[in-house]
């Protein structure tokens, strides 16, 4: 259980590190069936056909579907690398670093039910964080979604390290929310790669409807 | 009441197919329908209630706890809903035939336009604060886009932006306004504010918020910045509707606001005179300064709710002075000029439509001669003119005539009060009058008479019948009304029931006597009447009737004139925007004269509202110098806005976890 939440942070830190979508694409999927593993470990005494729901369909939505949904439009726009973030990987380990300690900090301090994990909310609540960051300081689009899959799970494992009652019908409900954002954050990355020839976010203002904040001419394609 | 209410239903349902259907012919005509019959079916409540019998209220349950979700019709509802009842039908025939079949569609047009009749019907109607504010908000909003109608142009979107603001400012006075009321009498619905409202605290400072709330709708001077920007770039049914109906609503709210909290107190009426006094002399003064049509009559709006409102004022001063004769003159003579008004006001609306449609322009300096093409239009603009300027026979000096009244037996009552109000009201309405006169004399005679300006207005063409039989209803009733003065007395006698019903004032004396003066002032609008159509028809039979001959018409001696020479409209008003010129403030820009035998000079003139130019426009300059740096944290940058969200996120958790 311990393992699984520590392998679940080095995972992150992994995705911090790495330069290119394809890996980071990958390291999530491997979060997504660390993710499903965990509510079923995490009451393997007594299960119910509830938690093996949540279960299967959390590690096969968040391990496979999703990841290959993300895979495939690496593919398609041609995405090779993220070559200038605004806050560069070495930074953002550290920054992961300071990150972990202060989700620990607010895990330790938070007032939670009593059969709660610490070691899990502090996990899930560095999930969350290490998404938001991920969100701000990566410039290619598709590192923006993986960030939020990173955040989704990170939420998705609060639900599990928090209490088990989690209505699974909630918890489907989520994860089919969470398929048709990311696809469809995955076909705009497609169009947009299209029209604009490049996905870089701080670029996106050229989409504005208003003149004075875009600051550069539009590359039209 | 169930009528009524279906009458509603049923116009915004004509709005929404209006809205489906593609053709616009068929989207006219749909919405007319929906208009004229929803009108008519609620006619009948609203017909029942002033002739005496009273109607049960609808209830209905809502979701909302401790109030009841309440419809009804108290006399002061039905006699406001009469104007309304016969603007709305003649305006939506009106703008069918003036919006013509033009390339893009008319669904959304008429859906609001149908949405602000229904909601201006609904805001009468509603007896609880809650409806009372959400109907509020759709009559601004719809009556924003009605006036976005022409959006392309910058001048009209720039209208609509004003307009737009302005409402909502005076609708959140008005929040503040039902808030207090609500919270200090435990109730939201008008029934139970009545009933508690010897529990109300801060009574000044409701009226202040309501007369400030209502009073932009209504257009009181400073608040009135709206009016002259949003009238004349709307379509003219539109400003029609607006200018005749739906500014009423603030007066109907002020007077609903008496008979809520029931404060009578002397201060009250002296603040609606002086209100009144001040948005009639400077709502007349800046019309006289105007050159384009519409905006000129959006001024004389403003002059008009003065009247008004000097007229509620004179009332409420006789409750608090307990004399039954200011009571009866004053409410009397401000509720019947709501009545004329909004006839009157419209007529002219439609006119100035009716010479745009025909010209194409707006601007009085360039039209003239009129008359000889437009003989439809011409004649019932002159009517309404008379009627605005409150020359007799016409119904605006019936209702000014009730107030000179008000005064005149408010001198006889022999105490100092009566005597100060009287000079006041009746000086002011003399001055008012006057230039209301010099004004129209201006705006008919520059446009009307006299030789064409320009080749758009040699060119006009006359309006069609759809177009002219609104106008010459609305003309009619002008004169209707007029000859039927004795008659006023019950009309406006059935809402004096809920405005001062119980103070238990007996107007039986004083409406005897209005109605003996009327009597004869109405005789003798019959025997000019007569004597008119004698001298017509004399002129008729005189040999010399039918031959026409043709000179110019300024000859005297020089060999070529120009339709150029004629006086314009700035310069017949001149003397008088002269003499109130440090109010006006116009701008006058000429080039100089060179040489012994100038060829080209110019010379032109502009008056800013001086509202808008000297109190809003530096708050808002204030408030935007203070607030715009704010504006560089929308950056429009993507990761910048999440840096916010995550620092916000940080902090919650922090303080929550560590305090």
């Amino acid at each position: 259980m311990n393992a699984l939440a520590v392998l679940l942070i080095l995972s992150c830190l992994l995705i911090l590190g790495s330069s290119r979508p394809r890996v980071a694409i990958q390291v999530v999927a491997v979060q997504g069936i660390f993710l499903g593993l965990l509510p079923i470990l995490r009451s393997w005494e007594h299960l119910t056909a509830g938690i093996w729901i949540v279960g299967i369909s959390g590690l096969v939505f968040k391990g496979i579907l999703l990841p290959w949904l993300m895979q495939n439009v690496l593919q398609r726009t041609g995405i090779q690398k993220e070559t200038a973030p605004y806050v560069s990987f070495g930074t953002s380990l550290l920054l992961g670093i300071v990150l972990l300690a202060l989700s620990a900090w607010i895990a330790v301090n938070l007032q939670l039910p009593a059969d709660a994990s610490p070691v899990l909310t502090a996990m899930a609540m560095f999930l969350v964080l290490v998404g938001l960051f991920l969100m701000m300081s990566r410039r290619k689009a598709i590192m923006q979604t993986l960030a939020y899959l990173v955040m989704e799970n990170g939420v998705y494992a609060l639900g599990v390290s928090i209490s088990l009652e989690f209505p699974y019908l909630v918890e489907l409900g989520i994860l089919l929310d969470i398929f048709v954002g990311v696809f469809l954050m995955g076909n705009l990355l497609f169009h947009l790669d299209r029209e604009l020839q490049h996905t870089d976010v701080d670029k996106m203002t050229e989409l504005s409807d208003l003149q004075t904040i875009s600051s550069e001419p539009g590359r039209d394609a | 009441m169930e009528l009524m209410l279906l009458g509603c239903l049923l116009q915004i349902l004509g709005g929404l197919i209006a809205l489906a259907v593609r053709d616009n012919n068929k989207a006219s005509l749909t919405a007319n329908l929906s208009v004229w019959l929803g009108c008519a079916l609620a006619a009948i409540p609203v017909i029942s209630v002033l002739s005496g019998n009273s109607i049960n209220p609808v209830r209905l349950e809502w979701s909302l706890t401790g109030s009841q979700l309440v419809f009804g019709l108290d006399t002061l509802s039905a006699f406001f809903c009469l104007p309304f009842l016969v603007i709305s039908p003649l305006a939506a025939m009106y703008g069918r035939s003036y919006l013509g079949n033009p390339e893009r569609r008319l669904g959304s047009h008429w859906l609001f336009f149908n949405l602000l009749v229904a909601s201006m019907l609904l805001l009468l109607t509603a007896q609880n604060v809650i409806m009372f504010i959400i109907v509020w908000e759709v009559m601004a909003v719809s009556s924003f886009f009605l006036v976005m109608h022409d959006h392309e142009q910058e001048k009209v979107r720039k209208a609509g932006w004003t307009y737009l603001i302005a409402t909502h400012i005076g609708t959140i006075a008005l929040l503040v306004f039902f808030a207090i009321l609500g919270s200090e009498t435990h109730s939201l619905d008008f029934g139970g504010i009545i009933a508690n409202r010897k529990m109300i605290v801060h009574t000044g400072a409701l009226f202040v918020l309501a007369i400030f709330g209502f009073g932009v709708k209504a257009g009181f001077f400073p608040l009135h910045v709206w009016l002259p920007e949003a009238h004349p770039a709307a379509p003219s049914h539109v400003s029609a509707l607006m200018s005749g109906v739906m500014i009423k609503t603030g007066i109907y709210g002020i007077l609903r606001t008496i008979t809520l909290i029931g404060y009578t107190d002397a201060y009250l009426g002296w603040a609606l005179v002086i209100i009144g006094i001040i948005s009639g002399v400077t709502g007349v003064v800046f019309a006289l300064a105007q050159h384009d049509l519409k905006r000129l009559l959006a001024y004389h709006s403003v002059e008009n709710i003065g009247i008004i409102t000097i007229g509620i004022g004179v009332g409420v001063l006789g409750i608090a002075w307990k004399l039954p004769a200011l009571v009866f003159l004053g409410f009397g003579g401000g509720l019947l000029h709501v009545l004329n008004h909004a006839l009157f006001k419209s007529l002219l609306f439609l006119g100035a439509g009716a010479v745009s449609h025909g010209t194409g322009t707006l601007d009085i300096e360039l039209l003239g001669g009129l008359l000889k093409k437009m003989r439809w239009t011409a004649w019932t603009f002159l009517i309404g003119a008379a009627a605005i300027a409150g020359l007799p026979p016409f119904n605006g000096f019936i209702s000014e005539f009730y107030i000179y009244f008000a005064g005149i037996s408010g001198v006889r009552a022999f105490t100092p009060g009566p005597i100060i109000l009287a000079a006041f009201v009746m000086v002011s309405l003399a001055l008012i009058g006057g230039l209301a006169v010099a004004c129209f004399s201006k705006a008919f005679g520059i446009v009307f008479l006299g030789e064409a300006r320009t080749t758009k207005a040699a060119n006009v063409h006359e309006a069609d019948l759809q177009m002219l039989t609104p106008m010459v209803i609305l003309a009619g009733l002008c004169v209707l009304i007029g000859l039927a003065a004795p008659l006023t007395v019950y009309l406006v006698k059935a809402p004096l029931g809920t405005l001062a019903g119980s103070d238990g004032f007996d107007f039986t004396g004083i409406m005897h006597h209005t109605r003996t003066v009327f009597g004869y002032v109405a005789l003798i609008f019959g025997i000019l009447y007569i004597i008119s159509l004698v001298f017509y028809l004399i002129k008729k039979l005189l040999p010399r009737a039918n031959q026409v001959s043709t000179t110019g018409t300024w000859d005297c001696g020089y060999a070529a004139p120009t339709a150029r020479m004629q006086y314009t409209a700035s310069s017949f008003a001149q003397p008088l925007t002269e003499l109130f010129r440090s109010l006006l403030r116009t701008r006058k820009t000429s080039s100089r004269i060179k040489g012994y035998f100038p060829a080209n000079t110019e010379f032109h003139t502009e008056t800013p509202d001086v509202a808008k130019e000297g109190i809003f426009a530096p708050i808002f300059r204030l408030i935007n110098n203070r607030i715009s740096p704010l504006r560089q944290m929308q950056h429009g940058n993507l990761s910048g806005y999440l840096l916010y969200i995550a620092i916000t996120l940080i902090v919650l958790l922090i303080w929550k976890a560590g305090f």
